[in-house]
């Protein structure tokens, strides 16, 4: 009863939250809505009993996206000018629902194999093991940190001033 | 009734849905990030969902779920990087004044 | 005939080939001799003529032909197969020894005329070129490379009479000559298309049986021995496709000698000759040659009476001669008109060679201008008076018992022929004393004071004179027809002198020297008065002298008037207004729908991500419908 209240909840909140940050003239205020979103969202992992995923979700997200997200906000000034929409309202509103009803139609109609197991709690030495033991997912992590060293390359070399 | 993988599969649809419209509409390019974060959280969503109910014990969907989180990381600091030497250059983010690859 | 190793006969056309790839592709060779270059060809023909000789010398002991296979050069398939093959049979033979006679002494004459000349390597080797291809034309055993060598010798005359190419008029003749004689090129190449069409053979030999077995159509052989035909006439330079030969005397003298005097046109000739047994099915066909041969014949020799260029009088005698041929030809077999070819090859040569040692000394080709010459200059004037007679037909020389062949064949056949062939044999003497009168007697004219050309100018033209007065006994004993097509024989005394027997050899002899006659009054004693001639018979004169405005005709009306503003520009304006009018639509229909569908491609990256939400929606409503 407390999960059903607490999911209830949360995606009120998620939902809630999104639906500001894309109505929200403010940018600003947009930037601060999507980090209640982010916490909501790490608030529905952990009631999934993903615990890692939730701290990373807290960490990374919130912790560095969305403040990255505000330091560019303010770099590049554009709070005075709002977070004004195009032409595309309509018809993009038009096709978004449409493909909302389609995807929570197939989710209904899709028979589920829903295991009965009790989930594997805590994740972290679990997902430690998965990531790192050598059976599975090592080259990706691999992949992953030269990805991110490019990456953080890529930016440097994008706004280093030009001489 | 406890939430089952419907409920949050349709959380997740409506906020894939909501991060879209935002995507398409919004003229600020910041805000077309942020609304692409949104996508992605919702993403996890259904990826955590699904490990929890359909794979509770091989943990695969969370693994997927931190290598979003990475990308997600990524292209953030890319996607601002960019959208701050473009401001540099033309001192707008609003997309519909960036159009010049056209014809 | 056996003991020729074969070898030694593809040498024939081979070494003029190596001396052409020596000159001309192998740059510069002898930079700074260019004598030399002449020396390298020379030299490769003369061996050529060597070989020729003993390859006549071998078929006239043994009366074999020898068939070499040779090599397989274009497979495609089992439909074509075409073999590079040599046949060496009396006519070859005969022609080997014509061509690389008249090659050699007019290459060494050269080293004299073209004395000084720039790009001596560019002519020798052409001249080599040409060489090759007539020796291939004459041996080659079927007709695709019979046509390949046909069109090199045409290509190498083009060359040749464009030799001074910066010259305005040598080049239009060039050009003009290449066309005209492409007209008749066409002619034999739908013949070889026709004739391979319906026997499946290119091989002349294998043609010749089937047509001899009855295998082909009499209608087939009729178009294509008028094909073949239509070929000789446009290389031969037969009325109405003459008109190329007067203007390629543009060109050097010596070329003129060689090749449109005695060898290249008289390919068309040989050809006739070589496909004779297929033109023996038809009698349409053979009577054809025979008319336009005659009609040719008696055209040109009244054009050759009222030129005033040394060049032209000697280019419509070419004509004129080569007309003969063809009634010969076309009337009396392959010996008479063959016969004919042999002595006019070397008489007319050296008549060109004449002209071309005077124009050497006086720099000019107007008779007009010229006169008194025979002091000056005795031995082309010998040489000339040679030549001349023997053109004329006078006893013993060579061009009376050729020409006597073929009146003997035009009387015992056509009496219409035979009279216009004896008027021709008038005009002929007619014209070339006109000729010598005016050039070597009466006063000098002259602005500059002629001389004499040097021995290497000299020695080729005696030659030649001899030849002008032996060629033609070489059928006294009957040989030259036995060789081709009989076995008559009799005692050589009786051939040269017993002729006289006949009456017919007193009326030509009658004819001829009434020519000379006239001329010798005209224009050396001027009795009569050329002025009042030509002011009493005026009509003749002006359309003589006009050359029936033939080529104003083609010139203006056929080619102006009809091929380009009419046909031509029908062309033009199809092509513009239909084809480039499609292709113009088809563009314009495109350039405008993208300027209208280009708007879509605005830049606005969310409206490609509108589109792309479109595609997601439509796919996603096709799968719930799939479910």
């Amino acid at each position: 009863m407390g999960l059903q209240i607490a999911f209830w909840l949360l995606s009120a909140i998620i939902v809630g939250s999104a639906l500001g940050v894309v109505w929200q003239i403010n940018l600003f205020r947009a930037a601060i809505l999507l980090i209640v979103c982010f916490l909501a969202t790490a608030g529905i992992f952990v009631i999934l009993s993903a615990d890692f995923i939730a701290a990373a979700q807290v960490i990374i997200n919130v912790g560095a996206v969305a403040i990255l997200i505000i330091l560019s906000i303010m770099l590049t000034r554009e709070v005075t000018r709002g977070s004004p929409s195009n032409r595309m309202g309509l018809p993009a509103f038009i096709l978004v629902g449409v493909f909302a009803v389609c995807v929570i139609f197939g989710v209904i109609t899709t028979t589920w194999s829903v295991s009965k197991v009790p989930p594997t709690e805590p994740t972290t030495a679990a997902l430690a093991n998965l990531l790192l033991d050598g059976s599975g997912f090592v080259f990706v992590i691999q992949l992953s940190a030269i990805m991110l060293i490019s990456i953080i390359i890529g930016a440097i070399v994008l706004l280093k001033e030009k001489e | 009734m406890a939430p089952g993988l419907e409920h949050y599969l349709i959380l997740s649809a409506v906020l894939f849905s909501i991060g879209l419209f935002g995507t398409v509409v919004k003229r600020s390019a910041v805000l077309i990030l942020i609304c692409i974060e949104i996508m992605l959280a919702a993403v996890n969503i259904a990826l955590v969902a699904f490990s929890r109910f359909i794979t509770p014990v091989e943990l695969t969907g969370q693994l997927f779920a931190i290598f979003v989180i990475v990308v997600a990381a990524a292209e953030v600091a890319i996607g601002l990087a960019i959208i701050l030497a473009l401001y540099r250059q033309r001192h707008t983010i609003d997309t519909k004044k960036i159009d010049l690859l056209k014809w | 005939m056996s003991n020729i190793p074969e070898i030694l006969i593809w040498l024939i056309p081979g070494l003029p080939l190596v001396s052409f790839g020596l000159l001309l592709l192998v740059v510069r060779l002898f930079r700074n001799r260019s004598v030399w270059n002449g020396y390298v060809a020379i030299m490769a023909t003369a061996a050529s003529f060597c070989l020729s000789i003993w390859v006549l010398f071998n078929i006239i002991k043994s009366s074999e032909i020898l068939l070499i296979p040779g090599f397989d050069w274009l497979t495609l398939g089992n439909v074509i197969n075409v073999k590079i093959g040599l046949i060496v049979d009396p006519l070859t033979a005969i022609m080997l020894v014509v061509v690389t006679s008249v090659s050699l002494l007019v290459q060494i004459y050269s080293l004299g005329y073209m004395h000084g000349s720039k790009s001596f390597n560019r002519y020798y080797a052409f001249i080599s070129l040409f060489t090759m291809a007539m020796l291939g034309l004459v041996m080659a055993d079927n007709l695709l490379v019979m046509f390949m060598c046909w069109e090199i010798v045409g290509f190498c005359s083009y060359q040749l009479i464009g030799f001074w190419f910066h010259r305005q008029p040598a080049a239009r003749a060039a050009r003009k000559a290449f066309f005209i004689t492409r007209i008749g090129d066409f002619g034999f190449l739908a013949a070889i298309i026709l004739i391979f069409s319906s026997t499946g053979t290119l091989n002349v030999m294998e043609i010749h049986s089937m047509a001899a077995a009855g295998l082909v159509s009499g209608t087939i052989i009729t178009w294509a021995t008028l094909g073949i035909f239509m070929g000789a006439m446009g290389k031969s330079s037969q009325f109405p496709l003459h008109t190329w030969l007067p203007d390629a005397m543009e060109g050097p003298t010596p070329v003129s000698a060689l090749i449109h005097a005695a060898t290249m046109v008289a390919a068309g000739v040989f050809l006739v000759a070589r496909m004779y047994p297929l033109f023996e099915h038809s009698q349409t066909t053979l009577a054809t040659v025979a008319i336009i041969g005659g009609i040719t014949a008696l055209f040109a020799g009244t054009i050759a009476l009222v030129m005033n260029d040394i060049k032209k009088v000697l280019a419509y005698s070419t004509i004129s001669q080569l007309g003969y041929m063809m009634l010969g030809l076309g009337l009396g077999g392959v010996a008479v008109g063959i016969f004919h070819l042999f002595t006019h090859a070397f008489f007319k040569a050296l008549l060109f060679m004449g002209a071309g040692s005077i124009n050497h000394s006086t720099g000019t080709f107007d008779m007009r201008k010229m006169g008194g010459l025979a002091r000056l200059m005795p031995w082309t004037f010998a040489t000339f008076i040679i030549g001349s007679l023997s053109l004329a037909g006078i006893w013993p020389m060579a061009g009376f018992f050729s020409k006597e062949e073929i009146l003997a064949s035009a009387m015992a056949n056509q009496p219409v022929l035979f009279v216009l062939a004896l008027a021709t044999a008038f005009m002929t003497a007619f014209y070339m004393f006109r000729v010598v009168f005016m050039t070597f007697t009466g006063r000098c004219k002259s602005p500059v004071k002629p001389h004499e050309s040097g021995r290497i100018m000299v020695i080729p033209m005696v030659v030649l004179a001899v030849l002008a007065i032996c060629a033609g006994w070489f059928n006294a004993t009957g040989g030259f027809s036995g060789l081709l097509v009989s076995d008559k024989a009799h005692g050589w005394l009786y051939g040269i002198f017993g002729i006289l027997s006949h009456p017919l050899a007193w009326i030509s002899l009658l004819v001829a020297s009434g020519g000379i006659l006239l001329a010798w009054a005209m224009y050396y004693k001027r009795w009569i008065s050329p002025l009042k001639v030509s002011s009493r018979f005026w009509a003749p004169y002006v359309i003589f002298s006009h050359k029936y405005w033939i080529d104003e005709l083609y010139e203006k009306y056929i080619g102006q008037k009809l091929l380009n503003s009419g046909l031509f520009n029908l062309f033009n304006r199809f092509d513009s207004i239909v084809i480039d009018g499609v292709v113009n639509d088809i563009a314009n229909l495109n350039l405008s729908s993208g300027k209208i569908i280009r708007r879509v491609q605005s830049g606005n990256l969310q409206l490609y991500a509108l589109f792309f939400l479109l595609g997601v929606a439509v796919i996603s409503i096709l799968a719930m419908l799939a479910r």
